[in-house]
């Protein structure tokens, strides 16, 4: 690896300082991606900041407000497992329990999986459909980002160079929710997805679907008609609902996992999969 | 060379300034280690040529291949992955700690009996992955111990004569395997490394 000097500051303010100050600065949580690119030569940088001696970063799963409340040091492991995030936000638990490998998963964390920004990442879909907030401090102080408005495209985010998230709140759902995240990849076991998608579907019968891997960057759409979740509604009713859904996926050409004609089949087999697992699953029959 | 190429007029600036070495204190299979270390030199690099602990493997250098595992505090880790900085204060297991008192750890004698081991070189990860799978859970299912695994390729492809070996030793982890959590504290007798003189070798 090319020499960097490595920062591990103990308090917030402190990194934000030093982030206002070096601005080509990368900020190392899990570091599972950003230690691959500091090691290829794609990310070059003359200091890495360490955030996970900062006492104001947890990696604590709280109660808040009928929801919860994720520390910006909090690893998959810990998300896939929290009995409060399989039983309440299923898709997201689902969605961590799939990223990278055990090794992987004890290291990656959440904050990274959003800033890191991939098109393919495995969290990003639950937290669309669930309405997450991505909390940020930078110079002039906290900012509070609906998680819709985080992704711009491939690793760029709206989240400034001079922030540092600090957490990921999920808001309280109300009434019975039932979720699911399901994905498609070339092997079993450790691999990148083709298609993912989360869905959450409501009491009201709205249902919540996001996706990914097939564009520059996940996407969310929401079937308020309640078509999408009827279980009787005919085939033709539930393809037109899937279309508008669809509409902007945009599955790049060049890539070498799938091609764009098996990601857009696939995104409509795994996304009527999905709300009948959803459904099943608010209605309490499986869980 | 015959011809020399033309120097490039504006070269890219090599470095500038070179950080300085970090202390690094840790316990590395039961014993402290105190050792000074380049800031962007992996855990794996230090454990390999700091520390002489060779037992992990270096592959892939992307976290895919599970080559380099070790217990990190506990838990499983691509050790290329992780900054030798960034375990600052944590306790380390390597392959060389599982054997206990002479004794091996019990997924290694079920490695040796199930001939798990063929060219050997992702053993040491097997194991550790194993160690950390077994030790969160006793009696994982066919299916969990390849989950557990997953992380780990074998270019052998000998991943039945494992997952058996894994199911094997849990079966036995009763009795002498179940108090082996890495956090137990205690010189394994097969760390290479283990000589007062290796404990500030700079390579």
């Amino acid at each position: 690896m090319r020499a960097f000097a490595v920062a591990q500051p103990e308090d917030l303010a402190e990194a934000v300082a030093m982030l206002a100050d070096e601005p080509a600065a990368r900020l190392l949580a899990g570091g599972t991606d950003l230690i691959i690119g500091l090691r290829d030569g794609s990310i070059q940088v003359p200091v890495v900041i360490d955030v996970k001696r900062i006492r104001e970063l947890d990696a604590q799963i709280a109660d808040a407000d009928g929801g919860l409340v994720i520390g910006a040091r909090t690893a998959m492991t810990e998300i896939a497992a929290d009995p409060r995030i399989r039983a309440r936000y299923t898709a997201l638990a689902e969605g961590a329990a799939v990223v990278g490998s055990v090794q992987i998963r004890n290291r990656a964390t959440l904050a990274g999986n959003i800033c890191n920004a991939s098109p393919a990442a495995d969290t990003t879909p639950a937290l669309l459909v669930f309405g997450a907030t991505v909390v940020v401090r930078g110079p002039a102080g906290e900012r509070r980002i609906p998680i819709d408005d985080v992704f711009v495209s491939s690793g760029v985010t709206t989240i400034r160079r001079d922030e540092i998230v600090t957490r990921v709140a999920l808001p309280a759902l109300a009434g019975r929710v039932g979720s699911t995240h399901v994905r498609r990849t070339r092997r079993r076991g450790h691999d990148l997805a083709s298609v993912t998608i989360a869905v959450a579907l409501l009491e009201s019968g709205e249902t919540r679907l996001a996706y990914g891997s097939v564009g520059p960057r996940p996407l969310l759409g929401i079937d308020t008609t309640g078509v999408l979740a009827d279980p009787g509604a005919s085939d033709t009713a539930r393809q037109r609902i899937l279309d508008e859904l669809f509409a902007d996926a945009a599955p790049s050409v060049g890539s070498m996992r799938a091609s764009p004609e098996y990601r857009l089949a696939m995104l409509r087999v795994l996304a009527l999969r999905a709300v009948d697992t959803a459904r099943a699953r608010r209605d309490g029959a499986a869980a | 060379m015959t011809s020399t190429p033309t120097p490039t007029p504006n070269p890219a600036p090599q470095d500038p300034v070179t950080p300085p070495d970090a202390a690094l204190n840790l316990v590395v299979n039961g014993r402290e280690r105190r050792v000074q270390v380049r800031p962007h030199h992996s855990l794996l690099e230090v454990l390999r040529a700091d520390l002489g602990l060779t037992g992990t493997k270096e592959c892939c250098l992307v976290g895919e291949c599970g080559a380099c595992t070790v217990l990190l505090d506990g838990r499983s880790v691509d050790a290329c992955l992780v900054l030798a900085v960034e375990a600052n204060g944590a306790d380390v297991v390597t392959v060389e700690g599982l054997a206990f008192a002479g004794a091996l750890d019990p997924l290694q004698q079920a490695f040796l009996d199930h001939g798990a081991a063929q060219c050997g070189f992702c053993i040491p990860g097997q194991l550790i992955a194993a160690r950390a799978l077994l030790t969160a859970n006793p009696r994982p299912s066919r299916a969990e111990v390849e989950e557990g695994l997953a992380g780990n390729l074998c270019r052998c492809a000998g991943y039945e004569q494992i997952i058996e070996a894994v199911l094997d030793a849990s079966e036995q982890d009763t009795g002498a395997g179940a108090d082996r959590s890495p956090d137990r504290v205690a010189a394994p007798v097969s760390d290479p490394a283990a000589t007062p003189d290796a404990n500030l070798a700079p390579q």
